[in-house]
């Protein structure tokens, strides 16, 4: 089973219903013993990177997904859940993240393009993490952003896209598997990376 | 690089698409996630329902549609029309849509945007400006009801925000009801506004333009594509492949809009991306069920 972590930050819906609709077995909690239990962990959402980390320390779950990735569990981050991994966000301030990955979370310069980077681009692959190994290099996915993570260290990184600057659109390091990008909203591609994630899930466990 | 998007809009009423034709491809016509499973298939890049719902008892079968679609298709869904509340967002984001389009509660309330976008994050509201060209026939101001109150009550929002009817500058004033109410506020400043207030994307529809099928309006849409900072989806008047190329180079929009054009099969959003991206415009490719680039 899979756990997709609520914690209060928009829309988990679709990710649960686009496991559903791949045949893997999901469920939406925000219990760490259910996280605890889970054999793979997602965390998605969309917002405030701030709002993100407070919820998750007030509903006692920093901890328990920290322990869960530094225990192998394969962890898949979606947007926010990418983001948090690093070690802090320039959003309101400086917040500090879970600092699983080095580096941190910078917004997009202002030279005219239009922010939040919204809609559809390309992820050209520097790695392939194996739920992405039946995706076209270079395939659209769907993207709503107004920061992006830069890391320190480049091993991690496994996707690039290009908006303004080219920046880390997907991160790779052992069970941790990151998209700036929306699986959960880039139809037929996205469903296959959610059902990728599944099979990296099983092999794992 | 980033894509331009084509979006088709259902007008849905009572939970029924309104005018629905039956199509080999669609088994019920009137059935919104049909609609939306068939969009999904063609390649569109988002999808939106405008909620026609007249009355207030029924606005809840809306939430329903949003779930059943979210169930199957997995794009991004607007939902716009008839939101008043801070709840009302909430419900629909929890049904399962992405973004919400709000006209008439923006002008009736502009704190509303700021409210909104404090809470559930820019991305997801969408202000919609309907606007109309100013022109010699509307040479009698506006009528008190029409002004908004916190713009009668603010000298300086009224000197910022109010269309000024002696300019000889082309000008374009916002409208609310459907298009059937002026309001008084000029269409530039107010995109201007909403993005301060939080808003993270346009949905812009040109009342001048809406069903004429005669092109979107091209001036309205660049003017208000290069005074914010966040993406424009054009919407009113397309008709033909040339008009989705003008509004998304000339008109500088992100994304464009069509409801009856793409309803009634005249044009299918197939036929419009690869129009487009045979003339240099970068456009997601239709991708089939087996993963491949049909384009």
């Amino acid at each position: 089973m899979i756990a997709i972590v609520d914690y209060g930050m928009g829309n988990l819906r679709s990710v649960e219903k686009g496991f559903l609709k791949v045949g893997v077995e999901a469920k939406v909690t925000s219990s760490p013993a259910d996280i605890e239990d889970a054999e793979g962990l997602v965390l998605p959402g969309v917002g405030a990177f701030r709002d993100c980390m407070a919820n998750l320390k007030r509903l006692d779950l920093l901890d328990t997904v920290s322990r869960q990735i530094e225990k192998g569990k394969p962890y898949l981050g979606i947007c926010l859940g990418l983001q948090i991994l690093f070690e802090e966000s320039e959003e309101f301030g400086t917040s500090k993240g879970l600092g699983v990955l080095r580096g941190k979370v910078v917004r997009f310069p202002e030279q005219g393009l239009k922010i939040p980077h919204m809609g559809w681009n390309t992820v050209r692959f520097t790695k392939v993490p194996p739920p992405f190994e039946e995706i076209g290099d270079g395939s659209y996915f769907y993207f709503v952003h107004s920061y992006y993570v830069s890391p320190s260290e480049k091993d991690p990184v496994a996707g690039m896209t290009g908006y303004g600057v080219e920046f880390t659109s997907m991160v790779w390091k052992d069970n941790i598997i990151a998209t700036q990008f929306h699986p959960e909203k880039s139809q037929t591609l996205g469903l296959r990376v959610l059902r990728g994630f599944g099979d990296f899930v099983k092999r794992y466990a | 690089m980033l894509a331009k998007r084509i979006i088709p809009c259902l007008d849905v009423r009572d939970g029924r698409v309104v005018k629905g034709v039956n199509f080999v491809n669609i088994r019920d016509a009137g059935d919104p996630v049909e609609n939306a499973i068939y969009y999904d298939a063609e390649g569109a890049d988002e999808l939106v329902f405008l909620d026609i719902t007249a009355s207030h008892e029924k606005r809840k079968i809306i939430l329903d549609v949003v779930e059943r679609t979210a169930d199957d298709v997995f794009m991004p869904l607007t939902v716009g029309g008839g939101i008043g509340s801070l709840d009302d967002i909430r419900d629909l984001l929890n049904a399962g849509c992405d973004k919400v389009s709000i006209n008439t509660t923006a002008v009736r309330d502009p704190e509303f945007i700021g409210k909104a976008a404090q809470r559930f994050g820019s991305q997801c509201i969408v202000v919609a400006v309907d606007a109309k060209r100013v022109t010699s026939s509307r040479f009698e101001l506006p009528l008190p009801g029409e002004i908004p109150d916190w713009l009668r009550e603010s000298k300086e929002l009224e000197e910022r925000l109010s269309v000024d009817f002696e300019s000889d500058e082309p000008l374009w004033e916002v409208y609310t009801h459907g298009g059937r109410r002026p309001r008084g506020i000029d269409a530039v400043k107010w995109a201007q506004y909403m993005e301060e207030m939080g808003a993270g994307e346009i949905l812009l529809t040109s009342m001048d333009a809406d069903g004429t099928k005669a092109g979107f309006d091209i001036p309205l849409t660049r003017m208000i594509s290069e005074s914010v900072g966040i993406p424009v989806i054009a919407s009113g008047g397309a008709g033909n492949l040339e008009h989705f190329f003008e509004a998304l180079t000339e008109g500088r929009a992100d994304a464009a809009l069509a409801a009856s054009l793409f309803h009634y099969r005249e044009l299918t959003i197939r036929e419009v991306k690869e129009f487009l991206s045979e003339r240099g415009v970068v456009v997601r490719p239709v991708v089939g069920e087996d993963g491949k680039d049909q384009g």
